[in-house]
């Protein structure tokens, strides 16, 4: 008698509008070790039914499709299922449009492999994707800082992407064989963008496959660009912050915002409700709320409808003051602010301030 | 590898955001435009009747504005104030721009 171990084996949903392609991946995918299931359809539609009556571990899906393409499905995957690992899988090279998947939460973009070693590096990205599920583990690292797990990536020779999460802000990392190649945070790039995530005190961080076609923009070592970002934070450190600290961490959440430097006032809206607000420094918050309610909704609407990713910032510049609307994911805040700043500034500084929200 | 000459075939039938501008007036009627015309006409009035929206409610709400930022990750939407109608710019966002 023999005793068989049964493991759940993962499931991989491949959409693609060509018939063919989709044997090829299923014959392709068949090859991984973790001998997963696969399923296809050749329509998005088709494939949100599927979704929604089983499971899956991975979802594979191409861009361009009729009636309902890749963009789309991936909006609603988005929203209906937020644990699905996501891959696409597409021939179209447009900057634009691998900005707007990974907008969408999209794991991988992947050009559709042309060689051998292209599909054995495909075939690694899935495996590791699915892998980092089945296995379990720790997904994050107790008292450890940012530049301890970079060091621990580094000395270790790895290669992978550090998906970094502090709040409203993201930022991404790229090391290839133990060296920083390249990282993003939000508007900056490169060098800036990687000493912009060290500055953030705290955060969550994903290891997702490494991509080793990245371009690389960081020719510095990782020591020296971590000594230079030290070096740079205790300057920070060393000059007079305009607002004091302890005052700030002493105060509620809403009240340290609309103490702010720059900040008239300060409004948080409940989503789902219609009365559901808190404000500091409005006489009569009401029409203001309205105001935010309605312009968030319409815009975030809009932002689907565009396919464009979701709302992330609204600045409106008036005469009197100007005013910013944000979400942290629970709750869009409205925030005043005097008119002298500029669109930029105020950009800038409303991402301190959610950060501020939300630690 | 003749095969693999499937995965590189080429499509490209996704609608891109566009790069451009516009003017709506108080009715939210598109006056002129620099949209690629494959960018549809209904979606454009879209945004145009939607910062409309917000111009209009924002003075209801005692804050006068005469420009909107509008930020998704992949496009920004800025509109300024046209005695009641509004100029309309639409710029895609990819990593490069963002960082320019």
């Amino acid at each position: 008698m023999t005793t068989e171990i049964t493991t759940e084996r993962p499931k991989i949903l491949l959409v693609d509008d060509d018939e063919d392609l989709l044997d090829l991946y299923k014959e392709i995918l068949a090859q991984l070790p973790s001998r997963p299931e696969i399923f296809t359809s050749s329509a998005g539609a088709r494939a949100i039914a599927m979704m929604e009556s089983e499971p899956f571990t991975l979802l594979v899906c191409d861009l361009n499709m009729p009636k309902m393409d890749g963009l789309q499905v991936l909006s609603i995957v988005r929203r209906k299922f937020p644990e699905l690992r996501t891959v696409v899988l597409t021939s179209i090279l447009d900057e634009q449009f691998r900005s707007r998947v990974y907008s969408l939460g999209v794991d991988l973009y992947w050009q559709k492999p042309g060689s051998g070693g292209e599909i054995k590096q495909f075939l690694e990205c899935i495996e590791s994707l699915l892998g980092r599920d089945a296995q379990g583990g720790f997904r994050g690292v107790q008292s450890k800082s940012l530049v301890d797990i970079i060091q621990l990536e580094c000395l270790s020779q790895n290669s992978t992407v550090l998906k970094i999460i502090n709040g409203p802000l993201s930022g991404r990392i790229w090391i290839q064989n133990g060296e920083v190649i390249d990282a993003i945070a939000d508007e900056l790039t490169s060098e800036a963008a990687f000493r912009r995530i060290l500055s953030w005190k705290a955060g969550n961080f994903e290891s997702l496959p490494a991509e080793p076609n990245r371009g690389r923009t960081i020719f510095n070592s990782y020591q020296g660009l971590l000594l230079e970002t030290a070096q740079a934070q205790d300057e920070a450190h060393g000059r007079k912050d305009t607002a004091s600290a302890t005052e700030l961490e002493n105060a509620s959440p809403l009240t340290a915002v609309s103490r702010y430097p720059g900040v008239e006032f300060a409004l948080v809206l409940k989503p789902g409700t219609e009365k559901g607000y808190e404000a500091r420094g409005l006489e009569n918050p009401e029409p203001m709320a309205e105001w935010a309610r309605q312009t968030i909704g319409h815009f975030r609407s809009l932002g689907e409808r565009l396919q464009a990713g979701p709302l992330q910032h609204f600045e409106g510049m008036g005469v009197q003051r100007n005013v910013a609307l944000a979400s942290d994911g629970t709750l869009d805040f409205c925030v005043g602010w005097e008119h002298d700043l500029t669109a930029g500034q105020i950009q800038e500084t409303m991402k301190k301030v959610m950060a501020l929200w939300v630690s | 590898m003749g095969f693999l000459s499937l995965f590189s075939r080429p499509a490209a039938q996704l609608m891109a955001l566009p790069r451009g501008s516009f003017t709506v007036d108080r009715d939210g009627r598109i006056l002129v435009s620099t949209l690629p015309q494959a960018f549809p006409t209904a979606l454009a009035e879209e945004i145009g009747s939607h910062a409309l929206k917000a111009f209009k409610s924002a003075q209801t709400a005692q804050l006068p504005l005469s420009e909107i930022i509008v930020r998704y990750p992949s496009l920004k939407v800025t509109a300024r104030e046209l005695r009641g109608g509004a100029i309309i710019f639409l710029a895609p966002q990819t990593l490069s721009t963002k960082a320019g």
